[in-house]
């Protein structure tokens, strides 16, 4: 392919956080190419979601740098680029799905206006074809097209994830965060929505960041996986090389923990 | 220290002067709401106590002044403000549009065009256009700052998956200046086109959520719209039955509990001039008869 793809998306040095005197994350560091899948798996207060909001640009970080390259090409600093820059990236070129989906939506708004207003955001102002984005978009989440105009208050917990990536993928980001993207759903809802979620991750070439404690997740979306424990990095390697054969005492324990089927 | 007195337009002259700095402040960044220690005034919040606050500091003794509330001059609103007014500042006042310097007004633009010494004072019930999509201040606020409104299109598709048309009847919001999007308070949106490129001063005061924010004269004010679905004043579609008017902003009035209703002319001055020229609607005779 083109040039592009050799440089890294997203280049993370020495990203740390303090929280006063308690440690949020020390001395994260990797690369992220285009395309790929990264699960982040750790227990909790391992400092996964800190790290997800340190990259996402919504927290500052303590110190390091996040470098992203943008659509034309140069790279930049995450913390030193201009606010409206940012707030610009974050709703155009990356995505982030919640936990808690109520977080990620305008839960009065129905959902055709949830995923259309990204689009309105960057400045589309023509009523079709931001309702035909929306049809379309709740169509690839499996959405039924009569819902379009249901607040998504009505909507079950497993819709509301959906209506939340269509939301987050209709300006067609590069990177995608996700932050235990299926925490709190029942277990063939969540099969579905990973079923989902790898064919779109697929489909569009995104690149992915994914926090989740779930090994099974990760074993399914992830090409790489990263081993958080107290703040710090542990392990890092392919996913299925770091699941089948793990290294530290940390990541064994974690792998062995899997409840056997 | 005697008996207690005003000075001139009720306020003291100090606070007047840190109106004024809000009013200056507010013309010179069109559609930018400004900050300002808004006092108690003795009527009610919700009555009007921002564009009071306007007109006491922008008053001077040579100024007429006109009051209306919806389009009248003779609802208690608006004739306690211009008693209010004639007590503490002793200017004159007068239900003439074309007469008057100082119009403050509650949710309507008189239909008489205004001129470069007139300066016309909104009552502003809640200033911010943002507030019922984003509750958070300090999130409006960067907004505002960033000039990111998306937001604001997105109530207006709301409307249209709703109803099949942008159905926001009054305080349809507009962009000043290119640059700020702001609540024009609730005017109804046939009033809107008058807002642009208005030969006169236009100022808005909020006296509960102490906000001030101004059109200056000549600016243009769009009210925002998506392409296949624009902006539509609204209007009844008949005639003012008591001035025979096809071109004024009506209200409809009920006039007995069998259905019956007759709409008429909300600028009771707009509708007295042409009266007193000789126009008459179809009630107009009967109308008459009945005044006392």
């Amino acid at each position: 392919m083109n040039s592009a793809c050799e440089n890294p998306l997203l280049k993370v040095e020495g990203l740390t956080k303090w929280y006063g005197r308690r440690l949020g994350c020390r001395d994260v560091g990797f690369d992220l190419y285009e395309g790929e899948v990264m699960a982040v798996v750790g227990e909790s207060g391992s400092g996964k979601t800190t790290l997800l909001q340190l990259l996402s640009g919504q927290m500052e970080p303590s110190g390091g740098c996040v470098l992203y390259r943008l659509r034309g090409g140069s790279e930049a600093d995450v913390w030193r680029m201009s606010e409206p820059m940012r707030r610009f990236l974050f709703r155009t070129d990356w995505g982030y799905v919640h936990q808690d989906a109520q977080l990620g939506l305008r839960m009065g708004i129905s959902a055709g206006g949830n995923v259309g207003e990204r689009l309105m955001a960057v400045g589309w102002r023509n009523y079709g074809a931001i309702r035909q984005s929306a049809v379309d978009w709740l169509a690839r989440v499996e959405i039924d097209r009569d819902r379009i105009d249901d607040p998504p208050r009505t909507y079950s917990g497993g819709m509301r994830q959906r209506l939340q990536i269509a939301r987050n993928l209709v300006t067609a980001p590069r990177l995608i965060f996700m932050d235990e993207p299926t925490g709190g759903l029942d277990v063939s809802v969540q099969a579905r929505l990973l079923d989902l979620l790898r064919r779109l991750v697929a489909d569009l070439n995104l690149a992915a960041i994914l926090v989740t404690h779930d090994l099974a997740v990760a074993r399914l979306l992830s090409n790489r996986i990263m081993v958080m424990k107290a703040g710090e990095v542990v392990e890092t390697g392919l996913t299925d090389q770091v699941l089948d054969d793990p290294r530290e005492p940390y990541s064994q324990l974690l792998v062995s923990s899997i409840l056997p089927a | 220290m005697t008996a207690p007195v005003y000075n001139f337009a009720y306020l003291d002259e100090q606070t007047k002067r840190m109106i004024r700095r809000a009013i200056l402040k507010a013309i010179a960044i069109p559609g930018y709401q400004v900050p300002f220690a808004s006092r108690e005034m003795p009527m009610p919040y919700g009555w009007g106590t921002g564009g009071v606050q306007v007109t006491a500091s922008i008053l001077g003794p040579d100024d007429i002044l006109k009051v209306i509330d919806q389009g009248s001059d003779d609802t208690t609103n608006a004739v306690s403000i211009r008693k209010f007014f004639s007590r503490t500042a002793g200017v004159r006042t007068t239900t003439s549009t074309q007469e008057a310097t100082v119009i403050q007004t509650r949710h309507r633009i008189p239909e008489t065009p205004l001129t470069e010494q007139q300066v016309l004072v909104y009552q502003v019930p809640i200033p911010e256009p943002l507030r019922f999509l984003e509750p958070r201040e300090t999130e409006t606020r960067r907004m505002h700052a960033l000039s990111e409104y998306g937001l604001m299109h997105v109530k207006l598709y709301e409307d249209i998956a709703r109803h099949g048309h942008i159905a926001t009847t009054y305080a349809y919001p507009v962009k000043v200046a290119e640059r700020y999007v702001m609540d024009p308070s609730p005017i109804p949106k046939f009033d809107n086109p008058k807002l642009s490129d208005c030969p006169a001063l236009q100022l808005f005061g909020a006296g509960r959520e102490k906000r001030i924010y101004a059109i200056p004269p000549y600016t243009r004010v769009a009210s925002l719209d998506f392409e296949d679905h624009p902006f539509e004043p609204y209007r009844h579609e008949a005639q003012c039955e008591l001035c025979g008017a096809a071109d004024s902003y009506l209200d409809e009035v009920i006039t007995d509990d069998a259905g019956n209703r007759m709409f008429v002319c909300s600028d009771t001055d707009y509708c007295e001039t042409r009266r007193a020229a000789g126009e008459g609607g179809r009630k107009a005779a009967a109308a008459m008869e009945r005044a006392p």
